[in-house]
């Protein structure tokens, strides 16, 4: 967490002693935003540990790892084009293109196939951003258009289930490197990497500059078009490489399933990690933390026999605390202004 | 106040058995979180009359015409409507009454015909349906009424502007309106729609309708109006008919400020004038911007503090933003050092060494959420980067030499900008532009809305960076800081420049003159004392011209 503390970007906050001592009322709505998603991790283990048998097992928590890789790799392109204010409603569409492509390119070796799902990737993120930085169509539409488009294209392009008889997407799906799964080796690669890119290099302070204020980033002369085109870039592509890893996971491609409602699952972990929806801020570590709780609760839930419905109805409750958490925190700093 | 005695008075077919005044404001405050917006405005609006609402920035003409149509309800006072004591609570409630307002940017629906626009909401019907042939017939026997040329089955969104103003009027006209506020219903139209636009207006006044017509371009005033109120902070400096004021007059009481009543130096921080060389450093000609500037020119030398003049509305903000690259010109030559900037792209000015400082701190300045660090590196971010990897210790030098030459208190330069004080933000934002190492510096109300500290801190910079060789250009609505900053003030009026003051010339008085539009040689015009800032009547004031 050292290198987060020391920029904006992680949103370091001030420490409690610069509040005004009228509000240090112990962890309020903006403590709670910025933290509440590690604590309710934290407290889920610990449960876990308690009553759920089995739950430390390495077998147990590889297959937690293996299952939420690909939800924290889509979170956070996702995350980042929250950061810019925007939405990208179309990586679950994003997925099943990959996965419609990669049965066509097997041919051309693993290599060949993935290369080729991500460049579908590539191409409908570059659609979806060039639409929204060069035309100015709201992010929420642009992004529906090639979900809806996306999809339709996947199912005709690669109808039903194929199996894919590969040993390199094999390997990729249920290898291991020093007993971790390479899924999750790629995950965390991608954490890094991402972390590295918002917090170290010049495209990540201008895309939360962005987001934070575009008529300044303009006004000072930031590339905001060729920002706003790329983070919808890195966001499919960072869904198609999901979508490879779930294809490799099930040996198998199914355009017309995979990916379903991936999209909800992305932003509500994007949320529930403290990242404001209006923009300006990218929380990196907050995005993991959020795709691993919601993932846990998931999995607390079914181990105990409760139905994944309402499973789905204790996430519900999870974002709107999150969005409450985030709009208080919001509330409570116009009005101080 | 007496009834203005205008040509167009009273109509004679006006059979109202309330004779008083339509509209009277009395003693009306209204202020926001603890900033007095209006201070016991008074007003009175007869019958017939087209009255003119002026004052500057902040005077307190968008809340006085708030707290009329009901979009604010005043703290104190008084609003009388056609006699009878009004507090509306809703903008509906005051159109049902009859106070209808028309607004700069036209508040009707662009896929309608005129004739819906003209009726919506109260459509003709017949059998229950709307009375499509009814609503035609009556809205073209109404523009045809108010003299406008306009096919009323003409989608609104496909006409002027000025058309769509009018028919904004005609639609005031048809709820039979007592009362319409116009709110700078001209800014955006061309000069043949202005006329169109007024002779409506005329033929408003003439049926007895009162007019509040609020615009900032001057003349207007006097071709329209026949009665004016001078707002200033909140109050109410003058009333009194339109033509016992010359324009000079009406400037220096909007500005507060009177041609004979000039302090000698000694507000402001700034400098005695700076040596400058001789060829200019920046030089801009024929800027065109459809509707806001007609062809400004002007040339700042190294060294050289230029100050820009003018009113609102007079196209400051809008020249410096078309140098800048940020406003869509239609002609624009800018040249640095003799080597012409291609216009029109933010990122070529700032390499071109152009740097703006915006007027508007919070929307177009600073990034709340990021640090203060990260804002003072912003536009520089790729000079402090190898292959797309900032490089924390350049940053980190950048940051402390700015923060240490320009005195900004942060805790820490980790600190979001959002909690910095209004002068700490502005210094960070100077900061900024500063980094890019500019030869042009273009300052925007430089020292709006930060405290006195700063603001004389922000004075002595711009003196400071003017003696180190940059052309700076200043605009700032504060006369002083405008007169004392600068070593010559081109006068904008209208989108032109309409004078420029040098050397002697470099006073408040001569500036006060040329705002009015006279030559900077003319001062000899008698003035209205502003010293009685209250409110009486303008009766007094016929007398002196």
């Amino acid at each position: 967490m050292a290198e987060h503390t020391a920029t904006a970007i992680e949103s370091a906050a001030p420490p409690p002693a610069e509040e005004t001592p009228d509000r240090r009322r112990g962890p309020d709505g903006a403590w709670f935003r910025r933290n509440g998603v590690y604590v309710g991790l934290v407290v889920l283990v610990l449960v876990n540990l308690v009553i759920t048998p089995h739950f430390a097992s390495t077998g147990s928590l590889r297959l937690q790892l293996v299952q939420v890789a690909p939800i924290i790799v889509v979170s956070l392109g996702m995350a980042m084009v929250i950061g810019t204010g925007g939405i990208d409603l179309s990586v679950g569409a994003v997925m099943a293109l990959t996965a419609a492509v990669i049965p066509l390119y097997i041919g051309y070796g693993t290599l060949g196939a993935i290369g080729a799902g991500l460049l579908a990737g590539v191409l409908a993120g570059a659609l979806s951003g060039s639409v929204i930085a060069r035309v100015g169509v709201q992010p929420i539409i642009a992004t529906l258009a090639v979900m809806v488009g996306g999809r339709g294209l996947a199912n005709i392009m690669g109808g039903q289930i194929k199996s894919i008889r590969d040993p390199g997407f094999r390997e990729l799906g249920s290898g291991k490197l020093l007993g971790i799964p390479w899924v999750v080796l790629i995950a965390i690669v991608v954490i890094v990497a991402v972390a590295l890119l918002m917090t170290r290099t010049t495209y990540g302070r201008q895309l939360v500059a962005i987001g934070g204020n575009a008529r300044a980033a303009a006004l000072a002369g930031l590339p905001v078009k060729r920002v706003l085109t790329t983070v919808y870039v890195v966001s499919a592509l960072l869904a198609a490489l999901a979508g490879v890893l779930l294809v490799a996971r099930n040996q198998a491609s199914d355009p017309t399933r995979l990916g379903q409602l991936v999209e909800l699952t992305a932003i509500t972990a994007v949320v529930v990690g403290g990242t404001p929806l209006t923009g300006g801020q990218v929380r990196v570590f907050g995005t993991v933390a959020g795709a691993l709780l919601m993932q846990l609760i998931t999995f607390t839930l079914v181990a105990h026999n409760i139905t994944d419905s309402v499973a789905q109805m204790v996430q519900a409750v999870i974002v709107v605390l999150a969005v409450y958490a985030t709009v208080g925190t919001r509330m409570r700093r116009r009005s101080r202004a | 106040m007496a009834e203005p005695t205008a040509a167009h008075s009273r109509a004679p077919g006006l059979t109202e058995d309330d004779a008083g005044p339509l509209l009277t404001v009395r003693g009306v405050e209204k202020s926001f979180s603890g900033v007095h917006a209006l201070r016991g405005v008074d007003l009175t609006l007869a019958r017939g009359s087209i009255h003119a609402l002026v004052g500057e920035n902040g005077a307190g003409k968008s809340t006085l015409i708030k707290v009329l149509t009901g979009v604010h309800a005043a703290d104190a006072g008084e609003v009388r409507f056609r006699g009878q004591p009004v507090a509306f609570t809703r903008p509906a409630d005051a159109q049902d009454a009859g106070i209808s307002t028309v607004y700069q940017e036209i508040n009707l629906v662009p896929l309608l015909t005129v004739a819906q626009n003209i009726y919506l909401g109260r459509e003709p019907r017949r059998r229950g349906l709307v009375d499509t042939r009814g609503l035609n017939r009556q809205a073209a026997e109404l523009v045809q009424r108010l003299g406008i040329e306009v096919d009323v089955r003409a989608k609104l969104g496909s006409l002027g502007l000025g058309v769509q103003q009018m028919v904004a009027l005609a639609r005031a006209v048809s709820i039979d309106a007592r009362v319409v506020i116009m709110d700078e219903p001209t800014s955006s139209l061309e000069v043949r729609e202005v006329e169109t636009l007024f002779g409506v207006a005329r033929t408003l006044a003439a049926s007895g309708v009162g007019l509040l017509f609020v615009s900032h371009r001057m003349e207007e005033l006097w071709t329209l109006c026949d009665t004016v109120t001078v707002l200033r902070d909140g109050r109410v400096v003058h009333t009194g008919p339109m033509a016992a004021l010359d324009r000079v007059g009406l400037v220096s009481l909007m500005l507060g400020r009177e041609a004979s009543d000039v302090r000698a130096g000694g507000t402001t921080d700034f400098g005695d004038s700076h040596a400058h060389g001789t060829a200019p450093l920046l030089s801009v000609s024929g800027v065109q911007v459809p509707n806001r500037l007609r062809g400004v020119a002007l040339t700042a030398r190294p060294g050289e503090v230029v100050g820009l003049g003018g009113l609102l509305g007079s196209g400051r903000s809008e020249t410096l933003k078309a140098i800048y690259g940020d406003l869509h010109t239609t002609a624009a030559d800018v040249e640095i050092d003799g080597r012409r900037v291609r216009t029109g792209s933010v990122s070529r000015s700032l390499e071109a060494g152009i740097a703006l400082l915006s007027e508007d701190r919070k929307a177009e300045g600073i990034i709340p959420d990021l640090s203060v660090r990260d804002n003072i590196a912003l536009a520089v971010m790729p000079r402090l980067s190898r292959l797309g990897i900032i490089s924390d210790s350049k940053v980190d030098a950048l940051v402390e030499v700015f923060m240490r030459r320009l005195q900004i208190k942060a805790s820490s330069p980790r600190q979001k900008v959002r909690e910095l004080s209004g002068g700490n933000q502005q210094k960070v934002l100077i900061a900024r532009w500063l980094a890019t190492e500019p030869k042009v510096f273009l300052l925007d109300e430089p020292t709006r809305g930060i405290d006195v500290g700063a603001k004389r801190e922000v004075q002595g910079l711009i003196d400071e960076l003017a003696e180190q060789g940059l052309a700076v250009v200043l605009v700032s609505s504060e006369m002083d800081e405008l007169v004392e900053g600068s070593d010559r003030i081109v006068v904008l009026h209208d989108g032109e420049v309409s004078g420029e003051l040098t050397g002697d010339q470099l006073t408040s008085a001569h500036l006060l003159t040329a705002l009015a539009g006279g030559t900077p040689s003319d001062t000899s015009t008698s003035h209205p004392s502003t010293s009685d800032t209250g409110t009486a009547a303008g009766a007094g004031r016929s007398d002196r011209g």
